[in-house]
C-alpha cells in the first residue's frame, strides 16, 4: 500500500512541476500577426535582434489577418502586425487599437503551374490574368480565411470586374488555411494561388508552381503594426509592446527588416517614413 | 531550428531548439495525462461500482466524449481563456498550462470510460469477497484500483497516445508560439505550412519514437511491478 502512495505522490508532484513551469518568463508581449511574416521566416530573424537589445521575449501567435485582430479585439494580444489596411482602420475605429503605423511592404505574385493552362504567364496586368483564369475556368485555390492575401485577392477579383461570389465554380477553391498550405494545394493540384512574395520565396515544396504575373502596383502589399487599446483591454502590457513598435519603425528596426534576406533576395521593404502607407 | 537541417541531423546534433520541443511536447503530455488520472480513475471506479440514476446515460456520455474532437475542445477552451472568457483574468491563454488543460480535457473521458470497463468486470469477480468483508465503498474503490493497476497502465498509454498525438487543440489554445507553446505535432503542422515536408515528415518520426520509448518504459515498468508484486 505504500507504493500506491508514492504513485499519487509522484502523479502529484509532476502536474506541479507542469503547472509551475514556464509561468516565470515576464517581460515578454503576446503579438498577433499573419501566417506569411511567420511563414516567411522573418520573425526568426528579427526577434532575436530585438531581444538581444531590450531583454524583451516576443510571442508571435500567427493566424490570417482577420482571425489576429479578433485575437486582439477580445484582449488575447498585446500589439497587432497584419496587412489589410481597411481591416487595420475598421480596428482602430472600434477603439480597439491606439495608433496604426506603417512598417514595411512586400508584394504579392501570381503562382501556377509551369504548364499554365489559362496562358497568364507575363502579363503586365493582374487583372487581365484574373479575367484569363475565370474565362478558362482554370484551378484557383482561394485563401478564403479573411487574412490580408484573401483580402488582396478579393479586391483584386473586384478590379477585373467579376463578382467572385456570384461567378465562382467548382473551380474557384477556398480552403480556409494559411499561404504555405493554399501554396502546398496549388502544387498538388496543378491550380493558380495568390501568394506573398516572401512566403513563396521561403517555401521549399515548389515542385512545379512558378511565379506567372508579377510587378502589377495592385499587387503591393503594406504592413502595419498597432498596439492594442489598454483603455479598453486593461491587461494590454503598453509599455512593453510600445518598446516592440517604437523599435520597427526606428532606424534601426528598419534596417534590420531590409537586412533579411534569402539567397540574396530581400524579402521585406522598409517603409515606416511614408505617411501614406 | 531552421529548415536547412534535416530532422535527422537535428536529432543527431541534439539540436537545443528541437531538444526544448521535445521536452515541452512530453511536459505538456504528461502533466495532462497525470490530471486525467487523478480524475478520472476514481470517476470510472465509482461509476462502475456505484448504482445511481443516470448511471447509464453517464457511461455512454463518458464513452461517446472518447471520441470529443480535439479542435472543439480547443475551442471551448479558448473561449474559456479568452481574457474576455470567464476565466480570462487567469491569463492562461498562449501559454504551456492551456495546452495542458485542454488536453487533460480529452484525455480524462479516456481514462475514465476505460477504466470504468476494467474495475466493472473485475468488481463482479471480487463483489461476494467485497461484500462479506464489509468495506466502505471509497474502500472498495482504492482497492480495486490498485487490484486492477497492471491493467490500468494500459488504460493510461491510451491516454497518453491522444494526448501526443492531438495538434486540433493545443494550436489554437497554445498559439504554436516559437520556444514557448511550440510542440512536436504543432511544429509538424508549421513546417508542412512552411513546404518543408521532409522535415516535418522527419520530426514524425522523432514524436513516434518518443511515444515507442514512453510505451517501452510503460511496459518495463509493469514487468517489473508484477514480478515484485508476485
Amino acid at each position: 500500500m505504500k507504493t500506491r502512495r508514492t504513485v499519487v505522490a509522484f502523479a502529484a508532484a509532476v502536474l506541479l512541476a507542469g503547472v509551475s513551469m514556464a509561468s516565470a518568463q515576464d517581460k515578454s508581449i503576446v503579438v498577433a500577426s499573419t501566417t506569411s511574416t511567420q511563414d516567411s521566416g522573418l520573425f526568426e530573424y528579427l526577434l532575436p535582434i530585438f531581444k538581444q537589445k531590450t531583454g524583451i521575449t516576443v510571442k508571435v501567435v500567427a493566424q490570417g489577418t482577420g482571425q489576429a485582430l479578433d485575437t486582439a479585439r477580445r484582449g488575447d494580444a498585446d500589439v497587432v502586425f497584419v496587412h489589410a489596411k481597411a481591416q487595420e482602420e475598421k480596428f482602430l475605429a472600434e477603439g480597439h487599437g491606439v495608433k496604426r503605423y506603417p512598417v514595411m511592404y512586400n508584394d504579392f505574385v501570381v503562382i501556377g503551374p509551369k504548364s499554365d493552362p489559362a496562358g497568364i504567364k507575363g502579363m503586365k496586368s493582374v487583372t487581365d490574368a484574373f479575367k484569363a483564369i475565370k474565362a478558362k475556368q482554370a484551378s484557383f485555390i482561394s485563401r478564403g480565411d479573411r487574412s490580408g492575401t484573401h483580402s488582396a485577392e478579393l479586391r483584386l477579383w473586384k478590379a477585373a470586374g467579376i463578382d467572385i461570389e456570384k461567378d465562382k465554380g467548382p473551380w474557384y477553391k477556398p480552403i480556409g488555411q494559411g499561404m504555405g498550405a493554399a501554396l502546398n494545394t496549388a502544387g498538388a493540384s496543378n491550380a493558380y494561388v495568390l501568394s506573398d512574395r516572401g512566403t513563396w520565396i521561403h517555401f521549399k515544396n515548389k515542385g512545379d508552381l512558378t511565379i506567372l504575373v508579377e510587378g502589377d502596383k495592385r499587387l503591393f502589399n503594406q504592413y502595419g503594426v498597432m498596439l492594442v487599446n489598454p483603455a479598453k483591454h486593461p491587461t494590454v502590457k503598453k509599455e512593453l509592446g510600445q518598446t516592440f513598435i517604437d523599435w520597427l519603425v526606428s532606424q534601426e528596426g528598419q534596417k534590420a527588416i531590409a537586412g533579411y534576406k534569402i539567397n540574396g533576395l530581400q524579402l521585406f521593404f522598409p517603409n515606416a517614413n511614408d505617411p501614406s502607407a | 531550428m531552421t529548415g536547412d537541417h534535416t530532422a535527422l541531423q537535428l536529432v543527431l546534433s541534439a539540436d537545443p531548439a528541437l531538444m526544448a520541443i521535445v521536452v515541452l511536447s512530453l511536459t505538456v503530455s504528461l502533466t495532462a495525462v497525470a490530471a486525467a488520472t487523478l480524475i478520472g480513475l476514481p470517476l470510472g471506479a465509482a461509476i462502475a461500482l456505484l448504482r445511481f440514476p443516470g448511471r447509464e446515460v453517464m457511461i455512454v456520455a463518458l464513452n461517446a466524449l472518447m471520441g470529443l474532437p480535439p479542435v472543439v475542445a480547443g475551442l471551448a477552451v479558448y473561449l474559456l481563456l479568452s481574457r474576455s472568457g470567464p476565466l480570462g483574468a487567469w491569463g492562461l491563454l498562449f501559454t504551456p498550462q492551456a495546452m495542458m488543460i485542454a488536453q487533460a480535457i480529452l484525455v480524462t473521458p479516456i481514462i475514465a470510460a476505460l477504466a470504468r470497463q476494467t474495475i466493472e468486470d473485475l468488481w463482479v469477480e471480487y463483489r461476494d469477497e467485497l461484500a462479506a468483508l464489509n468495506i466502505s465503498p471509497p474502500r472498495r474503490i482504492a482497492t480495486l484500483i490498485w487490484d486492477a493497476r497492471f491493467s490500468l497502465v494500459t488504460t493510461l498509454l491510451a491516454g497518453f497516445g491522444r494526448a501526443a498525438a492531438e495538434v486540433g487543440a493545443i494550436i489554437i489554445v497554445g498559439g504554436n508560439i516559437e520556444g514557448f507553446t511550440r510542440t512536436m505535432t504543432t511544429a509538424i503542422a508549421l513546417e508542412t505550412s512552411k513546404g518543408d515536408l521532409p522535415l516535418a515528415l522527419g520530426l514524425g518520426i522523432v514524436l513516434i519514437a518518443i511515444v515507442v520509448v514512453v510505451n517501452a518504459l510503460a511496459w518495463a515498468v509493469r514487468q517489473a511491478g508484477e514480478r515484485f508484486a508476485g
